[in-house]
């Protein structure tokens, strides 16, 4: 007979419950079916970009600068350099406030109060806005502070501002989730508020808040319709050199490129579709050895 | 007041405690704000509420540099004529402002894309949660985490390039045009599926363990452990991934202003073509209108219309989470 | 732990690496500073029929001083103005003339400019290479075919000649706000904007090539360079502006014999920034020096000489 301290931390087999009546077989199949079409979907879009870039996957990718007068030998290198600079600030800006947002709601806000909940509100609200009013807000901000708007640092601006609600979110849901016996067990040996939550509480959501922050800074990444309202350039040829230069992003070149009519440019911009993929493989990679590492369960 | 847990594992009178406490117990809340804490412990605290606050102040931004605009847009076209036209071609010359083609558009757009993204997001996060082997797990969750990271306009020259044309018209015989709200639905609806399949997971696998064995000990099987105890338990995250599923649907741009189509017109069928509120604002905000002018100005009218939709729908879904939710 | 720590560092090494290949292999930026070389940014912004032209030019320019970074970005014709105007760009790239309420705008807040021509575009009319019968149309007809008034009611081949075949009609065309739609409108039906809503619209002119050249019955326009490039699917319908049936082409372009679908394309430069910044009016020269080639690289039609002559004038006013 096996005791629950055997049983606990184990993954939960069918087996072992009795799990061989057809509806529980139909309803595992039925899992297993939409597992497979997201995997599927994927598969499907990642085979029809290769299919179209593959032959643009060269070192020239990474090396050239975008052409006009040769589109075979395009590249995306300012448009890479350009991304990096504006996921790290849109990464600096939107999750230090977002999970310091996030923790006060969760843990020190009076949920009863009426403007918590208003701002509670609020925040799935803006969760809802369309990434281009994003960039029409930081335009205004930028023209009222005398901030260039074709900057990285505008740039960055928007991005934040448009994954902040969905990391306060993923935030609120994961401290929520930790239970409060951990609280409680901190408060009793004496620690405050602060301490509990920033060596208890907060360390415990970090997977679920790391969750949060992967789709967030994954959605900033993929934008190309508010930076192309602030100024994104199509068009550059030099490497971004400050919070103060002019940017290209991986998908505003992406998206300049396709709706140019010659074939090359076609190909190219498959190619760096191809290449968008790797990076975000290579982002969750990172976030995930994070989330893996703090993983628990209660 | 439950017992401390002297024999190291979780109280046997009332299990673990999840996330803030019921009204019965002490309030926390209070207790913490109480206690006095280190020094610049009351700076920090405002420090996180001005956090907080920043979000609000972010709408009050967008609400003022939606409104100033607007209301000179109403000041030429009546509310009414706005909200219950049904001809929306601000930039022909034979202009007419009656919004109800694009809220159509957005309607069958968002529609069709939550037939797709809660079931087989729901579906992903049982199986991620519950029955997957840790292995399984590590792989399949970033696998769909990449869905969610794929850039809108990838999705959306994958819909008009193969979706409408080779899964509709030629495998499944779908008559669909060059555009369509099917086929711009279809995509929309897997771009969302990681959102509510990885926030749904988390919330599943927070449920504690004590309550999954404490179903099995009573005989239920896994199936029913699942869906009778560790769903309900987990509503409340599921249901806020659903609602921001279902907010990221109607404010996405990119994937409906390629596939959807730019044709303002009420849409009363799947199959046919038709613009959304955002594939709109996209197509005027990059475009070749005067800022200014009455026609740019219908950007944020439309903009400040959508906003009201979202939040109504929030206020509603903020209603129900509160009601639904369970705490231990 | 020793296990973990070396996977966990082979990951941060594959993202400095992709980055790292992106970042070397590239030429140092802080050239071409003495030998007479200039040096600076040239910011750019406007319409994105205008963008590969200018693009064009700055790149050809910038194998000659390598110090000159000129940056195109593409919020619009009217989004180019706005910025303009508001002193935030050096050059405009726009297909239509400037508004008058653009340019009370510049003049409000102090910007003066001048309009130089770059490139001439032929609006061209498509059909499928298996559309055989559709050779050559009056302006009549395309006006039965594009009128607002033809909404839902011309909707079949034979209305607009009874000698085309029975065969639904398809129509593709640009988004209603764009240059493309708005020349169109005004050059056919008389006014800008004045059109049937019921055709297939589309941002992207790519969508209208697959769209067009995969069906017989369809046709559709935009600009020439569109029609160049995919001159093995599709082929141009013939314009009868009053003078007898004209092909789209440089040559009849160029000339002005292709009416009324021939448009100029401009560029405003602000003048400050041309008296200002040796590297802008080094641009700027070298654009309009060398105007015809950087139409044919980037796909549009090459200046006639009363268009280049009024370039001179507005170029020596600037001085």
């Amino acid at each position: 007979m096996t005791s629950i301290g055997d049983l606990a931390g184990k993954p939960l087999r069918a087996e072992r419950h009795g799990d061989r009546s057809f509806t529980s077989v139909a309803f595992l199949a039925a899992l297993w079916f939409t597992v497979a079409f997201a995997v599927l979907c994927l598969a499907v879009l990642l085979v029809d970009a290769f299919l179209d870039g593959a032959v643009r996957l060269d070192a020239r990718l990474f090396t050239e600068y975008t052409s006009q007068v040769l589109p075979e030998r395009a590249g995306a290198r300012a448009a890479i350099l350009g991304s990096a600079w504006v996921i790290a600030v849109t990464a600096a800006l939107a999750i230090p406030l977002g999970v310091a947002a996030g923790v006060y709601l969760e843990e020190f806000a009076d949920g009863n109060r009426w403007y918590n909940r208003l701002i509670e509100v609020n925040i799935t609200n803006l969760a809802a806005v369309p990434a281009i009013v994003y960039g029409m807000l930081t335009a205004g901000f930028a023209l009222s502070i005398g901030l260039e708007r074709r900057v990285v640092l505008a740039g960055g601006i928007a991005l934040a501002l448009l994954i902040l609600p969905v990391i306060i979110i993923a935030t609120r849901e994961a401290v929520r989730a930790v239970p409060v016996e951990i609280r409680q067990g901190s408060l009793a040996l004496g620690a405050t508020p602060l301490q509990t939550v920033w060596r208890q509480t907060l360390p415990s959501a970090v997977p679920g808040i790391a969750t949060g922050s992967i789709l967030a800074l994954s959605r900033a990444f993929g934008e190309a319709a508010p930076l192309l309202l602030l100024g994104g350039l199509v068009f550059v040829n030099y490497d971004p050199d400050g919070l103060m230069s002019g940017f290209t992003t991986l998908p505003i070149q992406i998206f300049s490129w396709a709706s140019q009519p010659q074939l090359a440019f076609q190909q190219v911009a498959s190619a760096a579709i191809i290449l968008m993929l790797v990076l975000l493989l290579v982002m969750n990679a990172l976030a995930i050895l994070i989330r893996n590492r703090y993983q628990k369960r209660w | 007041m439950s017992s401390t847990a002297a024999h190291g594992g979780p109280s046997l009178e009332t299990g673990p405690h999840r996330g803030t406490p019921k009204k019965s117990e002490p309030d926390l809340g209070a207790a913490l704000k109480r206690r006095r804490g280190r020094y610049g412990e009351r700076a920090a605290l405002l420090g996180l509420g001005g956090a907080a606050a920043v979000s609000v102040l972010v709408t009050i931004g967008i609400i003022v540099s939606l409104l100033m605009p607007a209301l000179d847009f109403f000041r030429e076209v009546s509310l009414w004529r706005f909200l219950t036209g049904t001809r929306w071609a601000p930039t022909f010359s034979n202009a007419d402002y009656g919004v109800l083609p694009l809220i159509s558009g957005t309607l069958w757009t968002t529609f069709i894309g939550l037939l797709i993204a809660i079931p087989f997001g729901l579906g992903a996060a049982v199986y991620l949660s519950e029955y997957a082997h840790q292995r399984v797990r590590k792989i399949l969750k970033p696998v769909l985490e990449i869905l969610a990271g794929i850039p809108s306009v990838v999705y959306g020259y994958f819909a008009l390039y193969f979706v409408a044309p080779v899964v509709l018209n030629d495998l499944l015989s779908v008559e669909v045009g060059t555009f369509s709200v099917l086929a711009a639905g279809l995509v929309l609806g897997i771009m969302i599926i990681p959102t509510v399949a990885s926030l749904s997971e988390d919330a599943m696998s927070a449920v504690p363990q004590a309550l999954r064995h404490g179903s099995f000990a009573l005989g239920a099987n896994k199936m029913r452990t699942t869906v009778r105890v560790v769903f309900p338990a987990a509503i409340s995250g599921i249901t806020a991934s659903i609602v921001l599923a279902l907010s990221r649907a109607v404010g996405e741009t990119m994937i409906v202003a390629l596939a959807a189509g730019t044709r303002a017109q009420v849409v009363t069928g799947p199959t046919e073509n038709g613009q959304t509120m955002t594939g709109f604002i996209a197509q005027t905000a990059t475009g070749e209108s005067t800022p200014g002018t009455l026609t740019y100005n219908t950007l944020f009218a439309v903009g400040l219309l959508l906003f009201a939709i979202t939040l109504v729908i929030n206020l509603f879904a903020g209603v129900i989470v509160r009601r639904i939710r369970e705490v231990y | 732990m020793k296990r973990r720590t070396q996977s966990l560092a082979a990951v941060p090494a594959a993202a400095v690496l992709s980055l790292g290949l992106a970042a070397c292999g590239g030429d140092n930026q802080a050239a071409a500073e003495g030998e007479g070389g200039v040096s600076g940014e040239v910011v750019v912004d406007g319409s994105s029929t205008v963008q590969p032209l200018t693009a064009a030019a700055g790149e050809l320019f910038g194998e000659e001083q390598p110090g000159v970074n000129v940056s195109v970005a593409t919020s619009g014709t009217g989004g180019g103005f706005e910025k303009f105007c508001q002193d935030q760009t050096d050059i405009s790239d726009a297909s239509r003339p400037i508004a008058e309420d653009e340019a009370q705008m510049c003049e409000q807040n102090g910007v003066e400019y001048t309009e130089l021509i770059v490139a001439n575009d032929g609006l061209s009319l498509v059909v499928s290479k298996e559309n055989d019968f559709a050779e050559c149309l009056t302006v009549e007809q395309l006006q039965k075919m594009w009128a607002p008034e033809s909404e839902g009611k011309v909707d079949n081949w034979n209305q607009i000649d009874p000698s085309f075949p029975d065969a639904p009609l398809e129509l593709y065309g640009p988004g209603t706000d764009s240059g493309t739609f708005d020349y169109f409108t005004e050059a056919v039906n008389g006014e800008e904007g004045a059109s049937r809503s019921d055709y297939n619209a589309s941002e992207d002119d790519n969508v209208i090539v697959q769209g067009v050249s995969g069906s017989p019955n369809a046709v559709g326009y935009f600009g020439y360079s569109y029609l160049e490039e995919n001159s093995d699917a599709l082929k141009p319908v013939s314009v009868d502006g009053g003078d007898g049936c004209v092909e789209p082409s440089p040559e009849t372009v160029g000339e002005g014999s292709y009416q009324p679908l021939g448009r100029p394309i401009f560029i405003y430069v602000k003048n400050s920034a041309y008296a200002d910044k040796s590297h802008v009016s080094a641009f700027v020269d070298y654009y309009i020096e060398n105007v015809d080639s950087i139409a044919e690289t980037a796909g549009f039609i090459a200046l006639n000489d009363e268009q280049k002559s009024t370039n001179e004038e507005a170029l020596s006013k600037l001085g």
